[in-house]
């Protein structure tokens, strides 16, 4: 694709504005916000990653991967602000799978050790990574509102935290991963995966671009299931104290 | 009051706050050992949170509670919880059945109950043992009530704690609970504290009674203080809800 045809695309945002207009929508300025937004954040990650797959340095790699690290804790931690050191918890858990994956596809020789394949993994691990820490931790921290009685019986009858709040925990992982897991259900039925449509268009074997396609998604049930789990282990203690008393401003 | 009776729980100058709001103020007293007391106050007096101080799921901010002449800090919370029971005034359920419910106190420690026993725990509630296997979910207010006081004692509590457990109850049920917390009373020699709204309960139930307003103790004693109040303000409570 030239710059030409790329320009012309813009054909698509042009159609929503005008609609917006006509029905007084008011997303026009939001629309538009959003596609300079949109290039510029997306030019400038093109040239970096160009800039970094020439180099094929592994300082490069390293800081990109922590700079999504950074910017993916930032994003999800906003949903457990209630929870104390939610930051390094997940900050600590993105890393955790991050190092999981990777060491287990370049241990294996899965994936080659180049930046292309590093970063590109590492991108998708880490941005699905946070969508499930967004998910677990709001549906933890408002199954702890809403169960909060409960957790005090257990204590009062002389339970554990860890008891107390064990079916809050459990059914708070378990309602993250769903979606993963229902989304693998219909793969392919209803729509192709973005990736894995990408690879086709740039001309990939379909088989082989299935193939990654799968590798993907079995990685990502493996993130989906560390995520919501490690996180949920880290937080929970933090809701009490050390005589087992379940704190309120927390 | 009380100095012919060992005290079971102590109270000295207890202060509990939540954000800079004083829940309960300096309360000082004792709850007899081996007695019933009953705890009366309007609604918001602070008596549920009194009963959660005794069993430690909160502490306080100042002030020191003692249980059977230790300092509450120096137990280990699940031995504490496991001496001084409690049955919470919402009466919450564990999801699963009645029988999952009851065999809460010991399958926390690990422990398995005797259905044979759930049944008689059942029965002692005035519930049939066909709700057993019922789900928690499907039992009506009252007939929670009775399975959160079975689960309460499940554990053989030291020191029973009841907060509001017949508030849903019809009178005969009521009534039922009443001989069956005497009669614990003074088959195990258990203390009771038991928070009612019900001034007739109060007086009939209770060895001694405290009267609570707006987080302070206003007046101890015999319950028979209830019949005619000295204190004006427990005067015009008691009048209040005669009403
Ligand atoms: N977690 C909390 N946060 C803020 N305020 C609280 C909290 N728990 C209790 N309070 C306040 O403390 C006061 C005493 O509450 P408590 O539940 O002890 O009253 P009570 O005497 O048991 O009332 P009732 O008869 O209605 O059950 C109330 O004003 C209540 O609003
Ligand atoms: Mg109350």
């Amino acid at each position: 694709m030239t710059y030409l045809t790329l320009s012309i695309t813009l054909i698509f945002v042009v159609i929503p504005l005008v609609l917006s207009k006509t029905l007084r929508l008011g997303l026009e300025k939001d629309t538009i916000v959003a596609t300079v937004r949109s290039i510029i954040q997306l030019l400038a990650v093109g040239f970096i990653l160009k800039f970094v797959f020439d180099s094929d340095s592994l300082i490069y790699i390293f800081l990109m991967v922590t700079l999504m690290i950074i910017v993916a804790t930032h994003n999800a931690k906003r949903k457990g602000a209630s929870i104390k050191g939610i930051t390094w918890k997940v900050g600590l858990t993105l890393v955790l799978i991050e190092v999981l994956t990777q060491s287990i596809l370049l241990g294996f020789q899965i994936t080659p050790p180049t930046a292309q394949y590093i970063i590109s993994i590492s991108g998708m691990v880490i941005g699905n990574s946070m969508v499930l820490a967004i998910l677990f931790l709001n549906r933890f921290t408002s199954e702890i509102e809403a169960h909060q009685e409960q957790t005090e019986l257990v204590l009062s009858l002389g339970g554990t935290p860890k008891q107390a709040i064990h079916s809050q925990l459990i059914k708070s992982i378990k309602a993250s991963m769903i979606p993963t897991i229902e989304s693998q259900k219909t793969v392919g039925l209803v729509q192709l995966p973005g990736m894995m449509s990408g690879q086709i268009i740039a001309g990939a074997d379909p088989i082989q671009a299935v193939q990654f396609q799968l590798l993907i998604m079995f990685l990502l049930l493996t993130t989906a299931a560390v995520t919501s789990t490690m996180l949920g282990f880290l937080s929970y203690p933090t809701l009490f104290n050390n005589r087992m008393q379940l704190l309120k401003n927390r | 009051m009380n100095t012919k009776y060992k005290p079971a729980i102590h109270f000295n100058d207890v202060t509990y706050t939540i954000n800079d709001n004083v829940i309960l103020k300096r309360i000082t007293g004792s709850f007899p050992e081996g007695k019933i007391t009953t705890l009366v106050g309007p609604s918001g007096a602070g008596k549920t949170t009194l009963l959660k101080l005794c069993n430690h799921l909160i502490s306080a901010g100042s002030g020191e509670i003692y249980i059977k002449d230790k300092a509450i800090e120096q137990y280990e919370p699940v031995e504490l919880r496991k001496l001084v029971g409690m049955a919470l005034q919402s009466a919450p359920m564990v999801e699963g059945t009645v029988f999952e419910n009851l065999s809460l106190p010991l399958s926390l420690q690990g422990e398995k109950l005797d259905p044979k026993e759930a049944e008689e725990l059942l029965e002692d509630v005035g519930l049939g043992k066909e709700y057993l296997h019922r789900s928690s979910t499907d039992l009506s207010g009252g007939q929670r009530q009775k399975v959160s006081i079975a689960r309460t004692l499940v554990n053989r509590p030291k020191v029973l704690l009841l907060d509001e457990i017949t508030s849903s109850l019809d009178f005969a049920s009521l009534h039922e609970i009443e001989e069956l917390i005497s009669k614990i009373n003074q088959k195990y020699g258990t203390t009771i504290i038991w928070i009612t709204h019900n001034l007739k309960q109060a007086l009939l139930i209770g060895n001694y009674t405290w009267v609570m307003m707006d987080g302070e103790v206003i007046e101890t004693g015999e319950s028979s203080l209830l019949e005619s109040p000295v204190n004006e303000k427990v005067r015009r409570f008691v009048k209040g809800e005669a009403e």
